[in-house]
Order: C-alpha cells, then structure tokens, then sequence
C-alpha cells in the first residue's frame, strides 16, 4: 500500500506564558509604537468587556457575550487587517472590531437591544454581529468571491469558534474557497468550550486546523495568547489570500475565562481548577512582560493607560445610555428599500399602539 | 419558458457588470431545464460560475457577494432542494438590510423550478412557495407565461431587495410565445389581469393558468364569466386589485397548486373577508393541492388540481 496524501500542522509562538520571546520577533514587535497601541487595544476591550457584564447585572443591558481572556486572538486580527478587508465576526470579537473602527457604543446598542449597533458608521462594509453558527463563514466566502470578481484587493475574513466548526456551514465555506482560490481567511478561536461542550466532545480530530486540508485549504495553528504570533501568523495569510495564493484556516487556541454569555453558569460545567490554570496563560500577561522587559512599561504607565481606558469607556456607556431608543417606524422602514402597501398600514398599527419613545 | 429566462439573463448581464450567475451546472451545461444556456460562452466563468454542490453555500455565498457590489442571480436546482438555504434566507439574506439599518443589503435573485406535472423523481414536484412567503423582508414572485417570466426576472435582478424567482416547470415549455428581448421589465408587487370577467374572480398564479383558464373557457359556455387574476408576486400580494375585481365580480375563488393548509390561498381569502367581505354574494372557494405528500409521478394529476374541480368550485359560488 502506498500513502496517497499526508499532513502535517504546524503551531506557533512567538512569547511564552512570561513574554520571553521563543521565536525571531516578527518586524512589527521592534515597532515600540506599535506594540503599545496593540497592548492598549487590548486593556481597552478588557475595560469594555468588564463594564458591559457589569451593565447587563444592573439591568442596563441584554445578554451579552464576554470577550474575557480573547484579547490577543481579536487584537492580533484587527491589526494584521486592513482597513478595506472585511470582517465577518461571530459575536464577541469586539477587540478586532475595535480596532477596525466599531465603537463601543455601537456594542452596547446592539446588545442593548438597538439594530443601530450594527449600522456601524466604520468600517462600512464589514458584517455585523452573526449569531446563527458558522453561517457567517459562508458570508465571508462570498464576499472574498465578489473581491476576486471584480478584481479588488481586498480580503475576507471569517471568524468562527470551536463547536462551529462542526456545522455543514463552516465546511461548504472551506470547501468553497478552497475549490475557487478565494481571497479568504477563517480564523477559529478555539476556547475549549462551545457553551457547556468541551472541545473532546465536538470531534475526534486532533487539531481543528486539521479540517482545512480535506478542502485543500492550508490549515496552522497558533498560540491564540499571543497578540505577535497571531498577528504573523494571520498577517502572513492575508497576505498570501491577497496575492492569490488561495485560503487559509488559522486555529488560535485560548480559552473563555468568562462565562458563554451573561445568560450562562460555566461552573456548572467546569472545574475551578481549569479556570485557575487557564488565568496563568493569559494575554495581557505576557505582552506587559515583554514591553517591562523592554523598559518601555511600569506601574505608572500602567494606572495612567487603565484610567484612560475607564474614561473611554464610560463615555461610551453615557452616549449608549444617553441614545433614545427609535420609533416603531424602524421596523418597518429598513426592511425594504421601498416599504410596500401592505406594511404602510401595518406600520400605523404599531404608530397607534406603540410604546412611547424613552431611554432606557 | 425557458428561453425567455434565459434571454432574461442575457440582457441584464450585458447591461449590468455586477450580476453574475451562480448555482449548480449553470455553467458549462447551461443549467439542467437550460435556463442558464449559452450564458457562460458569453460572459466567462467569473460572471457564469458553476458552484460546488451545496445549496446553503450558494445562499450564503450570494448574501457576502450581494453585499459587496455584485448582484447574484442563484439557482436552484429543484425546490426540493432549497431547503439548506433556508437558514441563509431567513436568518440573513431576508434581514440584512433591516438588520444594519440599511449599510448592507442583499439584491440577490434565487431562481428554482416550482410544482409538478413533468414526471420528475421525488422532491423534484412541490410547490412550497408559502414557506417563503412567511419570511418578512423578501419578495416571492412567480410567472406564469414567457413573457412575464422575461419581464418579472428582469425587474427581480433589478431590485435592491432578495427576491426568490419560482419558476412553474410545466411552464418551461408548455407554452411558445413570442418574446422581444428589448430590456423592458414588469412590475414588482402587482398582479395582471389576464381575462376580464363580470360574475367570478379566479385568483391563480404559475402553471395553474392552464386549467384555470381552461376551466374559463368551460364556464363561458356555461354562461359564467370569469375574470381571472394572475398573482405573480405571492408576497407582498396586491390585494388591491383582487379587492377591486371581487367589488365587480361579488365572487371570489383560489386556485392554487400548493397544499391548502396555510397557503397563499388563505391569505387572500382572509384579506378579502377583512376588506371586502360586503362586497361577496357567496363563500370565498379555495381550489388547492391536498394536505398530503406531493405524490410520486402516477399520481400527480390527482394531486394538481383539475379544470373539473375549478369549474365545480366556480358553480358553488352560484349555488343558492
């Protein structure tokens, strides 16, 4: 018998757990600048993120998907990005998002409970929020499509999670840029968990990069805590969707420190041990390490970035909290470009019976 | 048919650099009823692409390409086979634009052969057109001669919103008619009255024009004068023209290929009792396909209904 195809998949990491680095640093890591801002994106979503699961156990917001402990999986995409690519997001990528222009306000409105949210005054053409699972991926797929056919430059990218993985969706998007080349990544971050489901338990497979290469797509894994290595490792990709080198699926392995949503109990369905374990590989950690050691941080810096963070973030929450919500004629006037007879009236039914214009 | 639709195509690609054709052996072999033909000679594989086998990565595929810049006009291959897609059609492409207040949208057309008759294999025959028109924020449209089929497919590839393109598959080549290939489209949300009547409205839409107006013909000899209105768009239905036809006519009877439970049928019944219920001299009838499976070849013209049951329906409107 003679093997007809092999694989390999190949991890990587460029800081360890302490900010040492183990791997030549990429060009942009010797850009002080540019690393600061990195680590200010990223103690700016763990602000964000805090205050919004604080706002939601006050009553102040709906359910909401925490961010805590992706940071430097969502940072490390929105910096190796650029401005004209498109992001398809799942829905707690806010520290990409961010970066790509989304305001914090805009998630507070969507999660508040307001379609405004995802009418994000930047970065236009980017998706909003895609709750059904995996179906987003399909969204980037075509969006890559319409950038190859009308020759633009530009990239697609597609996040996805680990359980997501195990819908038809996310393989028929694989499959699909793979068989066409497309200008495309998909960036799954794998937590561990898809709401009470560990990764174990989702597939036999050994790595979820792996799933790339039955489409024929390269598929690599990386260390989803370390903002340098994804930003190479998904910079490198887009790159390569950019000059027509085809699709790419990038694994970045981290983990959920905080519960599914602020609707779920985790430790229902994990050990507190796990938990602990997971907060001593953190993101922030090592990235704070690294520009310590570079003498470009301390304490005072520190306080003074954290204050300017809680600043910006509450200015968005007073702008969230300070937005009126609309008239029911909203439900009815974005759903066609022309509204049609029929919902004319029914849109004065709601006019009529409608509840009064109020904050929250 | 089937040349008109693809003549359709034709003109709206030579004018339109965005649109582009998609789905399953659209390509080289231009589509399996042909409705796709020549298309990729003219145009090349990135405007005409034949896609991987996977109905919800067309739809989903269509919903990232609409909405950046191109206009995806999709098919089907049979409407049995929508079904995948309809995660994609309710959960985004159908939303889109509400959803984002307006910064995206999604101009996609989903072309798909509708109903039975041919001796098609199974799933190959159903009409579930009420499934989609449950769905708020996209059109169903469905055309019921060559003519119309050119003029509606043109006016749903050049609307901004999703528009699902049910294509009868009896119509394909039941029926030639002279068709002049001059760009020129027919109205969106609007029905055609396609004969004038005093004493009944016939409501129909796709293949079942041919026994309704058959069943037509049959009442005029027996007296009764039949107006009958093609539907066209299933949703959102111009009840206003029904409402004025029954204001003539006093009589209201439905006819469609479609299972009676929770039809386009009913809809339009309960429009007219609401609105026009003063104006009926006799019970609103519905002339529809049974609450049963869509049966296998042998039996599908029991199951489609019969000039017979339409003209009978027709006579009960009149009975004291």
């Amino acid at each position: 018998m003679k093997t007809v195809a092999e694989f390999e998949i190949h991890y990587r990491r460029i800081l360890d757990p302490r900010g040492k680095a183990v791997a030549p640093l990429p060009q942009f890591a010797n850009d002080t600048g540019e690393v600061l801002r990195m680590y200010r994106a990223m103690t700016l979503v763990r602000t964000f993120d805090a205050k919004a699961v604080n706002l939601q156990r006050t009553g102040q917001l709906g359910t909401y998907p925490s961010c805590l402990g992706h940071e430097a999986a969502h940072v490390g995409v929105g910096a190796a990005m650029r401005p004209e690519d498109v992001l398809a997001p799942v829905y707690r990528e806010y520290g990409t998002q961010l970066w790509r222009g989304v305001t914090m306000a805009e998630i507070l409105l969507y999660w508040g409970g307001d379609e405004r949210g995802s009418d994000f005054a930047v970065p236009r053409q980017d998706f909003a929020w895609c709750v059904p699972i995996a179906t987003q991926t399909l969204h980037a797929a075509g969006a890559a499509m319409a950038f190859k056919v009308r020759k633009e430059p530009r990239c697609a990218l597609a996040y996805i999670g680990d359980g997501g993985t195990s819908e038809g969706a996310f393989y028929e998007a694989l499959n699909l840029a793979g068989a066409r080349a497309l200008p495309v990544v998909f960036v799954i971050v794998n937590n561990g968990w898809a709401i009470s489901v560990p990764v174990s338990s989702q597939t036999a497979a050994q790595t979820l990069a792996q799933k790339a290469v039955a489409a024929g797509v390269r598929g690599v894994q990386v260390d989803g805590n370390d903002v340098f290595a994804v930003r190479e490792v998904v910079g490198e990709a887009l790159d390569a969707a950019r000059r027509g080198a085809g699709p790419c699926l990038v694994e970045a392995l981290t983990y959920r420190l905080s519960d599914h949503t602020t609707a779920d109990d985790a430790s229902r369905y994990r050990s507190g041990q796990e938990v602990m374990d997971a907060w001593a590989l953190e993101p922030m950690i090592r990235i704070r390490e690294f520009l310590v050691n570079a003498g470009h941080w301390d304490a005072a810096k520190e306080s003074a970035l954290l204050d300017e963070c809680a600043q910006a973030v509450e200015a968005a929450v007073s702008e969230y909290l300070g937005t009126a919500k609309e008239s029911s004629d909203a439900m009815f006037e974005h759903l066609f470009a022309e509204l049609p007879a029929h919902l004319r009236e029914q849109r004065e039914i709601a006019r009529k019976y409608g509840s009064r214009p109020s904050g929250h | 048919m089937v040349e008109a639709i693809a003549m359709a195509h034709g003109w709206e690609m030579q004018h339109d650099a965005d649109v582009v054709v998609i789905g399953q052996d659209v390509g080289v072999n231009g589509g399996v009823f042909r409705a796709t033909a020549g298309l990729q000679e003219r145009f090349g594989k990135d405007r005409v692409q034949d896609t991987p086998l996977a109905e919800a990565m067309i739809a989903g595929m269509s919903v990232g390409m609409a909405t950046h810049g191109l206009k995806p006009v999709a098919e089907i291959q049979f409407m049995g086979f929508l079904y995948p897609a309809l995660d994609q059609i309710v959960n985004h492409m159908s939303r889109m634009r509400n959803r984002t207040r307006g910064r995206l949208s999604c101009p996609v057309v989903i072309r798909t052969p509708h109903g039975g008759g041919i001796h098609a294999p199974e799933h190959h025959s159903e009409s579930t057109e009420t499934l989609l028109c449950h769905i708020p924020g996209i059109r169903v449209v469905c055309p019921s001669s060559p003519a119309r089929a050119y003029g509606l497919l043109l006016a749903s590839i050049r609307d901004p919103d999703p528009v699902m393109f049910l294509e009868p598959v009896r119509l394909y080549r039941a029926m030639r008619q002279e068709v002049s290939d001059d760009g020129r489209a027919l109205p969106l949300d609007a029905c055609f009255i396609l004969r004038e009547g005093r004493d009944v409205t016939i409501v129909t839409w796709g293949a079942m024009t041919i026994e309704t107006l058959g069943a037509v013909a049959e009442l005029d000899q027996r007296g009764i004068s039949a107006e009958v209105i093609d539907l066209a768009t299933l949703s959102p239905i111009d009840i206003e023209t029904i409402l004025d036809s029954v204001s003539r006519t006093g009589r209201l009877v439905i006819v469609h290929e479609a299972a009676r439970n929770v039809g386009v049928g009913a809809e339009i019944a309960a429009l007219v009792a609401e609105h026009g219920l003063y104006d009926l001299q006799a019970p609103i009838q519905r002339v529809a396909g049974f609450d049963t499976v869509m049966p296998l070849f042998r039996l599908e013209h029991d199951y489609i209904p019969s000039v017979q049951r339409i003209v009978d329906a027709v006579q009960l409107t009149f009975a004291d």
